[in-house]
């Protein structure tokens, strides 16, 4: 019996070690749901080009920020900038990786096609509650936004909301992908998602008369755009090889593909 | 002799890792979220505005959107279920027993997330469009789902409850001349009465500490339901929207700990007074 015992800690502890060889030649990146995507492409590119690989999770931004500084994963990614608290806490190396438009989203079956800021200002403060007051139906705007700290609300607030605060009636929701379900399933509903979300459930609007198309964003036509970022600490080869696949033709080849906009 | 022994030791082993466990979970909550807590005190309790950004933190909408759910859940699920097992135990033939058990178990065993999407796609859009209202991401949608989730357990646990009033109780009403239904209501009932209480404590517990499905069909929206039509947050939804982006050590990361202890007492009050209703009822 005893022996048995201890021919089972043994296989226990081998097998133990084998996966612990195994874990060298993975990259973990984590962060941002706005990312997400050229995460995924990207990935697996790289990993048909080499033996490595990579796994990408979710969370938001605050979170890949977090997890890279505290060395849980090796690349964080981010749709807002990094604090200057953060890069100095964490020591961190910042990568611009894409340029994102923040698209305003309403239903399909919506009839507005343009909103200009100031009536954006008014929508998501609640001074505008009808789509009545902006020539549409006689619908009560239902608000769809991301929860408090995600990265594509903090550049949201930022950019249009400035001091107002959000209306307290907003629909707060985890991830774009929710938001945009949230937007396709409600004809009164309105939203904010990244651009490279756009697709045919939900229709992007205007603003000020420019669509958020990858040519009007790159030009800076239009002004809801942002850069992206991944985030690193200390980098292994692998991480580096990474790094530079991302920002070859190659890589942001693939960022285009994807409804991003590249970088440079 | 000395295998026995082994075995023994190994045994132990794990049933003190469990309960520790728990121990470990209490300590680091309360040491996380008790900063906070006290600092904040009875306005994190009672306070209406919930800012991280300006720090200002009061939990009474999502108390009151977790309370809310919770009883209206009950309110639906707790008839359906109490007659439910009753006709289990006392109406259904073997053969149909025989075809309900199995699937109020399967009810059990349907993951949260799944009761989520289906409320979010069916329930959701139903509510809309039934009461014409710009969503129906409701406190009435979330209830019809919680309802659903927590028959299963009110189901069972009233059934054993009901199964275990002595025969001879049920034989003397027999004898007395009253019928089944009037045995059911004056004998069977009353006798098993602090085991459907115990089942309905236990529910209660099962829908305040549910989260996914909330998320998806609550609407989460920061602000106290003046009616069953209107969207709410729970305390479970605040603690999954806003983890992830909480910094860890501020303020903000040290305010959903303190949910989360809010959540946890709660959640401990209900079952410490079904396990002394179970007790009682011995």
């Amino acid at each position: 019996m005893k022996k048995k015992i201890i021919v089972i800690i043994m296989c226990m502890l081998f097998l133990g070690c084998i996966s612990e060889g195994n874990k060298a030649k993975t990259i973990s990146i984590a962060g941002s749901t706005t990312v997400q995507p050229i995460s995924d492409g990207l990935a697996e590119a790289f990993m048909k080009k080499y033996d490595i690989s990579v796994t990408i999770q979710g969370g938001g931004s605050g979170t890949g920020i977090k997890m890279v500084g505290e060395g849980t994963i090796d690349i964080g990614a981010s749709s807002r900038e990094i604090k200057e608290g953060e890069k100095e806490k964490y020591n961190l190396k910042i990568y611009p990786i894409a340029i994102d438009g923040l698209a305003i989203i309403v239903h399909p079956s919506n009839k507005i096609e343009n909103l200009g800021m100031e009536q954006l200002k008014k929508i998501f403060s609640g001074e505008i509650t009808n789509w009545k007051e902006l020539g549409g139906e006689d619908k009560e705007i239902v608000l769809v936004v991301r929860a408090e700290g995600s990265g594509t609300r903090d550049f949201f607030e930022k950019k249009i909301m400035g001091d107002v605060s959000l209306s307290r009636k907003a629909m707060q929701k985890p991830s774009n992908g929710a938001v945009k379900a949230t937007v396709a399933g409600n004809e009164n509903a309105i939203g904010y998602i990244g651009a490279g979300y756009i697709d045919d459930y939900v229709k992007a609007v205007r603003i000020e008369e420019v669509y958020p198309d990858p040519e009007n964003i790159r030009s800076g036509k239009y002004e809801l755009s942002r850069k992206l970022y991944y985030i690193t600490k200390k980098e292994s080869e692998d991480v580096k090889k990474f790094m530079d696949f991302v920002l070859s033709d190659e890589g942001q080849d693939i960022v285009e593909t994807l409804g991003f906009i590249r970088i440079g | 002799m000395k295998t026995e022994k082994i075995v023994e030791k190994i045994l132990l082993i794990f049933a003190l890792s469990a309960t520790l466990v728990i121990f470990l979970i209490i300590i680091f909550l309360f040491k996380e979220g008790l900063p906070i807590l006290k600092k904040e005190g009875l306005g994190f309790i009672l306070g209406k505005i919930w800012n991280p950004g300006k720090e200002i933190y009061g939990a009474l909408t999502f108390i009151a959107g977790s309370l809310s759910v919770t009883f209206l859940a009950l309110l639906i699920a707790v008839p359906l279920g109490v007659s439910c097992a009753l006709f289990l135990a006392e109406i259904a033939p073997k053969r149909a027993e025989s075809l309900f058990r199995p699937v109020i178990e399967l009810l059990a065993g349907i993951p949260s997330v799944v009761y989520g999407m289906f409320g979010l796609i069916v329930i959701v859009r139903f509510i809309k469009v039934s009461f014409d209202i710009p969503t129906g991401e409701t406190v009435l949608a979330c209830s019809i789902v919680l309802a659903v989730m927590i028959l299963p357990i009110i189901i069972s646990v009233s059934e054993d409850a009901i199964k275990s009033v002595p025969r001879i109780y049920k034989e003397g009403s027999f004898a007395l001349g009253a019928t089944h239904w009037q045995t059911m209501k004056r004998v069977i009932l009353p006798t098993a009465s602090s085991g459907i209480t115990a089942s309905i404590i236990l529910a209660m517990g099962r829908a305040i500490g549910e989260t996914m499905a909330v998320v998806l069909v609550l609407g989460n929206v920061e602000m106290i339901p003046k009616s069953i039509l209107n969207p709410a947050e729970a305390l479970t939804s605040v603690i999954l929207l806003e983890m992830g982006e909480a910094s860890v050590g501020g303020s903000h990361y040290e305010a959903l700990f303190a949910v989360g202890i809010i959540l946890f007492i709660i959640v401990m009050i209900l079952n410490i007074i079904s396990m002394k209703i179970g007790v009682r009822k011995k």
